[in-house]
């Protein structure tokens, strides 16, 4: 059992850094999922306490955490939908920066138009 | 020129510990593979769809309370889909961390706690979520049979 890698650098570059972000994304989406099962389980305590716990993702802070969420969850989606690309489609492989930076486009595009809308929505006028 | 030779293990004779398709694992890590996959296509449309609803329709996340999941959860249709999404996002993120662990964890002992851990987790949250979607109640009573306040009980 080798107890001392004796390097962890990768070889850089788009592959690398998607894999990286694939995976820390992952972990916060699941750390996300296994809290917002237990909140929403308060639905069976009674409706004040779900209200209650509720109320607290609607604060202007949480609204900006949300937002950081969505963001993770977009990013680890449309990767996803590359790497699936990646191992089934033919020219997948040959195709992956190309595709990374598609995924990081796409990824600008929806937050842009999620973060406008979300924000002002738990921003603004309540 | 003379033809070269293709030498062992072309030959298709490998030495048994070279072998990939040892009996004991099975297809497992395949069919992980495949579910990761096939999981994630289901949960980009369940997700977005989810986001989509619950947070960039009407009043987005300020109509969310009580009556919004009482509402939603009356439609078998709304609630097939969060069981879905439950199922679904839970085992493709406990395989992902599952992975992580295998990776990153060189202790023989401490991936075992620390699977140990993450399944003990994963039950615990599907068994719970597919309870409260299933035995969700839109009237809940208190121990009196009186209805507690902010449910949504028929007029008496």
């Amino acid at each position: 059992m080798p107890t001392k890698p004796a390097g962890t650098l990768y070889r850089g570059r788009e592959g690398m850094w998607s894999w990286v972000g694939h995976r820390i994304t992952g972990v916060v989406i699941f750390f996300f999922l296994l809290v917002h099962v237990l909140d929403t389980s308060l639905v069976r305590v009674s409706p004040e306490a779900y209200t209650a716990v509720i109320g607290a993702y609607k604060n202007p802070l949480m609204a900006l955490g949300e937002t950081g969420l969505v963001a993770a969850i977009v990013f680890h989606a449309f990767n996803g939908l590359r790497i699936i690309a990646v191992d089934f489609w033919k020219k997948g492989a040959k195709y992956q920066r190309q595709m990374l930076w598609t995924v990081l486009a796409l990824w600008v595009v929806v937050m842009v138009g999620f973060s406008i809308r979300h924000l002002s929505l738990a921003l603004g006028g309540h | 020129m003379t033809a070269t030779q293709i030498q062992s293990p072309r030959s298709g004779k490998i030495s048994p510990q070279y072998r990939r398709n040892g009996a004991s694992k099975g297809n497992f890590e395949m069919a992980a593979w495949l579910f990761m996959r096939l999981s994630g296509v289901v949960l980009v449309v369940l997700i977005f769809g989810h986001l989509f609803v619950n947070l960039l329709v009407g009043d987005g996340i300020h109509a969310i309370d009580f009556g919004f999941v009482a509402g939603k959860w009356a439609d078998p249709f709304w609630q097939f889909w969060d069981l879905a999404m439950l199922w679904l996002a839970m085992l493709h993120g406990t395989n992902g961390v599952r992975t992580i662990i295998n990776d990153y964890a060189e202790k023989d002992s401490s991936r075992f706690w620390l699977k140990a851990v993450l399944y003990a987790a994963t039950a615990v949250i599907i068994i719970l979520g597919t309870l409260v979607i299933f035995t969700f109640n839109p009237c809940p009573l208190d121990v009196n049979g009186v209805p507690l306040p902010g449910g949504f009980c028929p007029a008496a």
